[in-house]
């Protein structure tokens, strides 16, 4: 096994396909400690497909996957994961705090009794994230901002080495999602964990990020922000002409709908 | 009347009545919980009606009815698992697996033409003929299923509210998902002999949908359904015996409306008097944010 399998991730000329179609073809890259990965791209083009392959959800038509050094496994205790469109059910008599519990026990069996080491633990990661205002509230009754944060918590509290976010910047105003961002932008350095965020713009990410994997038309290219995000590299990528416009300190993609 | 209630238990069949009653009652609030929690109240309504159609096949067959009632309703579980996770598409399927089932009870009855006591009895339950064997098979059975979603309690209440990253940490959803669906069918077949198939829903849904509005951790809302459900059942025998032959599942469908209504109107978010989070808000808390700090701390209380 080469070096670079110790990696949080290594992909290795993976193939992954949905419904009988290939999404992705000839993903080869790896992502290490603590690095923060923005990943593009358009509808369809892979991304949940690939946090899923990491997760050991989905497996791979070809190549090889490497998570730290192991094949994906589900129940991986390594990653903290955060889905895309939530279902939390408003109505479900569930706390804040019971929330982040689920991330630190909800997949162990017996009914849990309460301690106080349990309570400090789910005390300590709810106060890192900021949420400490709101650790009683039901979830129901908090915004989108809020449940992100508490979001965060409970892939936090399982200490993960790397943590996939799905869109959790989707639905919130760009101030929420400013302070998404930036709260995991400086967990990432306070605990060295590499992350792998899926979003549509990544304007407000740009200060944060280190690289960004921009999958789209079945093919992938991973680099920083300014190599990858080009006229050049986007355009081979989908195949057809695409236009990068910087304006006002901001990239713009014109030319696909992303 | 205190002393009336006291002198109704010397009989013996009342006496198996309750406490068969307060058993089934424990089991029927603490699933009924998750029931309602995970969106499976529908599931909770079809159960004893195709119960029903099983007891209706086993007195045709001229063999106890509870037999029908559990190979229906078990077999019920796992085609309802089978149907999907997404409720909706669930909810269809649990509606023609049922409807097919009443059709097959219905026509069960009509081809027994006996006597018609018997699935009276299954419809609307009795308290009349539980002997003490009855007793204990359904203590046994009902403290298995408590034991059973306390096992199961962490992973099954992750799953109900959030089953894409109960799948990623490892939970066997499908699996455990069916084992409470299983446990359902037990606790509603077991239900079915007091309360009646008709009327087994209010002792799963009543108790848990009330806990659920006066509380909002899990654990304060299991034990407080526990307690309403046993009071409920409690409360139905005695006044069913008291009465002479009024039905017992009339009793504790009333009473249990009587709670919930009033729960409902004032207690509107969880756990919360309707009239409080309103002043809050215009007073403290600046426009678009709903909670803060302060307000939450007050209502704190643990598990």
């Amino acid at each position: 096994m080469s070096l670079e399998a110790e990696n949080p991730v290594f992909l290795r000329e993976v193939r992954i396909g949905f419904a009988g179609r290939v999404i992705q073809e000839e993903m080869t890259f790896a992502i290490e400690n603590g690095e923060f990965i923005a990943v593009l791209g358009p509808n369809g083009a892979g991304k949940t497909t690939l946090l899923k392959l990491l997760l050991g959800l989905v497996r791979p038509e070809a190549g090889e996957v490497w998570v730290f050094g192991r094949k994906p496994r589900r129940g991986n205790p390594a990653i903290g994961y955060a889905p895309q469109f939530r279902t939390l059910d408003t109505n479900f008599g569930v706390r804040a705090r019971d929330l982040v519990g689920f991330g630190l026990d909800g997949h162990r069996f017996g009914p849990g009794f309460p301690s106080r080491k349990r309570r400090e633990l789910i005390d300590r990661v709810i106060e890192e994230v900021g949420a400490a205002g709101y650790a009683e509230a039901p979830v129901g009754e908090l915004s989108g901002g809020e449940r992100q944060k508490l979001s965060l918590a409970q892939v936090l509290i399982s200490n993960p080495g790397l943590v996939l976010l799905d869109e959790p910047l989707a639905n919130l105003d760009m101030a929420a999602a400013r302070e998404i961002i930036g709260l995991v932008g400086r967990l990432r350095v306070s605990r060295r964990v590499a992350v792998m965020l899926v979003t549509h713009d990544i304007n407000p990410l740009l200060p944060h990020i280190d690289r960004v994997l921009y999958l789209a038309n079945g093919r992938s290219a991973i680099g920083a922000p300014q190599s990858v995000i080009t006229r050049e590299t986007l355009s081979s990528l989908y195949n057809h002409p695409v236009d990068v416009v910087e304006a006002m300190g901001k990239k713009f993609v014109l030319g696909v709908e992303t | 009347m205190f002393h009336s209630i006291i002198a109704l238990y010397r009989f013996e069949f009342l006496q198996n009545a309750l406490l068969s009653g307060i058993f089934i009652a424990l089991a029927a609030s603490v699933v009924g919980y998750f029931l309602i929690e995970g969106g499976y109240t529908f599931a909770g309504h079809a159960l004893p009606n195709i119960g029903f159609a099983g007891a209706a096949g086993a007195v045709f067959f001229g063999v106890r009815p509870v037999y029908g009632l559990f190979v229906m309703t078990i077999l019920a579980a796992a085609a309802i698992n089978a149907g999907g996770r997404e409720p909706r598409e669930r909810d269809v399927a649990i509606g023609v697996v049922m409807t097919f089932a009443l059709g097959l009870g219905l026509m069960f009855l009509s081809l027994y033409g006996g006597y018609a006591e018997r699935v009276y009895s299954i419809l609307f339950g009795t308290v009349l003929g539980i002997t003490r064997s009855d007793v204990i098979f359904t203590a046994i059975m009902s403290l298995v299923s408590v034991c059973l979603v306390l096992v199961m309690f962490r992973p099954l209440l992750f799953i109900m509210f959030d089953p894409f990253v109960a799948e990623a940490k490892g939970v066997p959803v499908r699996l455990l998902t069916l084992m409470f669906l299983m446990i359902v069918a037990v606790t509603v077949s077991l239900a079915v002999q007091v309360v009646g198939s008709l009327l087994v829903f209010t002792l799963l849904v009543g108790p848990g949908a009330t806990a659920s509005r006066l509380t909002s951790g899990p654990c304060r809302a299991i034990l407080i359904s526990a307690m309403l459900g046993v009071a409920y059942m409690v409360a139905g025998v005695s006044l069913a015996g008291l009465s002479g032959d009024w039905p017992v599942s009339f009793f504790i469908a009333s009473i249990s409306f009587l709670v919930y209504m009033p729960v409902r109107m004032f207690f509107r978010k969880k756990g919360r008097l309707a009239a409080l989070p309103q002043k809050v808000l215009h007073e403290h808390v600046p426009r678009g944010i709903v909670n803060t700090g302060e307000n939450w701390k007050k209502t704190e209380a643990r598990c």
